[in-house]
């Protein structure tokens, strides 16, 4: 006996979901191309698309959470209405099969139909449905060469009834000739005004107070990736929420949501290897200047690990904490950038992590002493 | 009769011994209802699996324990069958993808897409959701990665994914933008001791020696599985637990420690050959080699002068990448043995080894 029902794909996905519980990136997802931020270029030049019956093929192309999937799923949405939708556009994503074989008859399947007519929309409103069909492969990047070659032809041949829509972070593992058949626009990481008054306009709607300082945390931790942003705050949320009486959300717990190292760690483990932090209480020559050596900075890192801290992140930060220091010489800070170096390209190279946090402690350690 | 580690597991979110904010606040992410995609992560040992347990009794009562195992085929795009073997209960479905290597972007998807497609038929279920835990998360190919990202949103309705590993380095920034990322730190020696002393008090003999509790804590570095099996294993050898006390090392362990007593002893194309068939030795008793490699190093670097520990441990970083993206293991394990030989060598006869690399 099975312990799934399967039901026909297409029934099973639409079902009253209780708003409330949503995932505030859902909820709050761009309804139409004018609640996208920060995009007004990409805003501007669709908006026209709306009145006029051309659309260009188009290639969207930027960094996750900037909008991409959000501005492409509005903008069908805003040309065909809820009715026509399904029979319109049809969306893949990287979760669907797209190997040469789904592309040759999937897409082509449908690129070659002719587009239905408009059905009469139920909400009452009308659209401009245009007369043709909008193919959206999303996540384009993670698609063959060869799949994307045989789009080629696809898009030649039925380009008068059907649009395409690909939509990748990077624009360079895009073909080419795919590339070139496309009007590219580009998603910039949210700047941060828009990402603050977005946040601020999801915490008010739902109720949730946050600081100036949570909101700054939240875009420097964030990186212009509002998904991100929106996230953490919705996690942090819960946190407050969850005690009586519900406590202030703190710019601590976005850090340790967002997986950042604390900084008293941080400043520590680069102590260990003699890179002191400048300000606080500085004596000069003062009794408590460590001798280091392997053994505590092995030691230190043992610890770090322990803790569950994130590689990458840990080198991130301390990168930062080096670079960035204000007494450091030029010449160490450099020495000590080749390191960082080379250990980002170890890790991608999914090398062990201890091993590497330890190595880039050693070199570090030499090059300042 | 079950190992004292499974006998003892905590159950529950109450029953957990550390970590006690943590509990809290993933019982009140089980109670809110806008239950998040998770990602768990943190050094091994540290209990991500029992939490992740825990949190889903949490949400979906007692019927989540009940298991079953289903053989289940899955066709590759080249047409080739994969059987897998797949742990699920009423609630949630386990995969740990490294089990069918390249393909695991294959059965990700057909299993998603298979309960993002049903519905919860219990309709007394507490969550309208179904989990999907994730094993091993580190060890999914770029594909399957790419493969959840618009999955995890598009079927947020009726999906909820658990994500487990050891690091977040090797996940892709979209997956763990999607995720709320918790991340489970080693307990302390402290609180090790104290799990230690709770197991003792359920059997028979009540309690433990706090020394003894103490030296299993400091030799477990934060591994709270391996304490509880030492634990185990010391009381079957010397039930009284008493005067010296040696905790076993793996023979593994053991035999690289002796790898390193030979490099370090003498350095020679006579000892490399030697050195070369212990190292065969372990790599065909299934050690890993980069295992091999960070334990051998760890053990040398205890016996040199204080001026050679930096470099062997860079060599050692150097050559286990090379080891990971290489095809013959031992190659790059006798490169860096030689390596760490001619370092050592140089070092005694004082010769001035810049501009040598
Ligand atoms: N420019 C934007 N304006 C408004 N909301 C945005 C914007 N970019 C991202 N978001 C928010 O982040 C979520 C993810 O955006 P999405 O369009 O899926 O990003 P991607 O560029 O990765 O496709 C959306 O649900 C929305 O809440
Ligand atoms: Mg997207």
């Amino acid at each position: 006996m099975s312990f799934f029902q399967v039901q026909a794909p297409k029934k099973a996905v639409k079902h009253a979901y209780d708003p409330a519980l949503q995932p505030w990136v859902e909820k709050y997802r761009p309804k139409t191309i004018e609640d996208v931020s920060s995009q007004e270029h990409t805003v501007a030049v669709l908006r026209r698309t709306l009145t006029s019956t051309n659309l260009p093929h188009m290639l969207f192309y930027g960094p996750p959470g900037t909008g991409k999937t959000s501005t492409i799923l509005a903008l069908a949405r805003q040309l065909f209405g809820p009715d026509n939708f399904r029979s319109r556009v049809l969306e893949l994503n990287a979760s669907d099969e797209r190997g040469i074989s789904i592309v040759r008859d999937k897409v082509k399947n449908f690129a070659r139909q002719t587009p239905r007519t408009q059905a009469v929309s139920s909400d009452g409103q009308t659209y401009p449905c245009p007369p043709y069909k909008i193919i959206i492969l999303d996540e384009a990047d993670s698609m063959t060469q060869d799949a994307q070659a045989a789009l080629r032809r696809i898009m030649e041949t039925y380009a008068r009834i059907t649009r395409f829509c690909l939509v990748c972070n990077y624009v360079t593992r895009i073909i080419d000739p795919l590339a070139s058949r496309c009007s590219k626009f580009r998603f910039k990481p949210l700047d941060p005004s828009s990402t603050s008054s977005r946040l601020h306009h999801i915490a008010s709607a739902e109720n949730v107070h946050v600081s100036e300082e949570v909101i700054s945390t939240l875009i420097k931790t964030s990186h212009g990736d509002l998904r991100r942003s929106i996230t953490y705050l919705q996690s942090a949320s819960h946190l407050g929420g969850s005690t009586k009486p519900p406590t202030p959300i703190t710019p601590s717990d976005i850090q340790e949501i967002a997986g950042v190292v604390p900084d008293s760690v941080i400043k520590d483990f680069a102590a260990t290897l003699g890179v002191d932090a400048v300000g606080d209480d500085m004596e000069i020559d003062s009794p408590s200047k460590k001798v280091t050596g392997f053994d505590s900075i092995r030691r230190k890192v043992k610890e770090i690990v322990r803790e569950g801290y994130s590689g990458t992140q840990v080198l991130m930060q301390l990168h930062d904490f080096v670079i960035e220091h204000p007494t450091l010489s030029a010449h160490k800070k450099a020495q000590s950038a080749l390191v960082f170096a080379e250990a980002d390209k170890a890790l991608c190279d999914g090398a062990d992590e201890e091993l590497w946090i330890l190595e880039v402690g050693l070199r570090v350690h030499k090059a300042v002493s | 009769m079950s190992l004292w580690v499974d006998l003892y597991r905590p159950k529950t979110l109450d029953d957990l011994h550390y970590h006690e904010g943590l509990s809290n606040r993933l019982r009140s992410l089980a109670a809110s209802g806008d239950f998040p995609h998770m990602l768990f992560y943190g050094p091994s040992g540290a209990g991500k699996k029992t939490r992740i347990a825990c949190t889903l009794r949490e949400l979906f009562g007692k019927g989540v324990e009940k298991l079953k195992i289903d053989q289940r085929v899955f066709m590759t795009p080249s047409r080739r069958k994969l059987d897998v073997n797949i742990v699920q209960s009423n609630f949630h479905i386990e995969i740990t993808p490294s089990e069918v290597g390249i393909y695991d972007r294959v059965v990700i998807q057909e299993i998603l897409k298979e309960i993002a497609q049903t519905q919860q038929v219990d309709i007394s279920a507490k969550q309208r959701f179904k989990v999907v835990i994730i094993n091993e998360a580190d060890s999914l190919s770029r594909d399957a990665q790419a493969a959840l990202r618009r999955t995890m949103e598009k079927y947020m309705s009726n999906m909820r994914i658990i994500l487990c590993a050891n690091s977040t380095s090797k996940l892709i920034a979209p997956i763990k933008s999607r995720c709320l990322l918790v991340r489970v730190a080693a307990p302390s020696e402290d609180e090790i001791v104290k799990v230690l002393q709770y197991v003792a008090s359920k059997q028979p003999f009540r309690s433990i020696d706090q020394n003894v509790a103490r030296e299993i804590a400091e030799d477990s570095n934060g591994n709270l599985r391996k304490a509880v099996l030492v634990f185990e294993a010391l009381k079957m050898q010397t039930p009284d637990l008493s005067g010296p006390l040696t905790i076993a090392k793996p023979d593994w362990e053991t035999y690289c420690q002796k790898v390193a007593d030979m490099i370090i002893q003498e350095q020679s194309p006579q000892r490399v050959m030697e050195v070369r068939s212990k190292l065969y030795e372990l790599l065909v008793h299934c050690i890993p080699p980069n295992v091999i490699l960070k334990t051998i190093a760890d053990h040398v670097v205890d016996k040199v002068d204080e001026s050679l520990k930096a470099d062997i441990i860079h060599w050692a970083a150097i050559y286990e990448v090379r080891l990971r993206n290489g095809n013959k293991k031992i190659f790059h394990l006798e490169a860096w043995v030689v390596k760490v030989m001619t370092l050592y060598k140089h070092f005694f006869f004082g010769i001035d080894m810049d501009g040598f690399d």
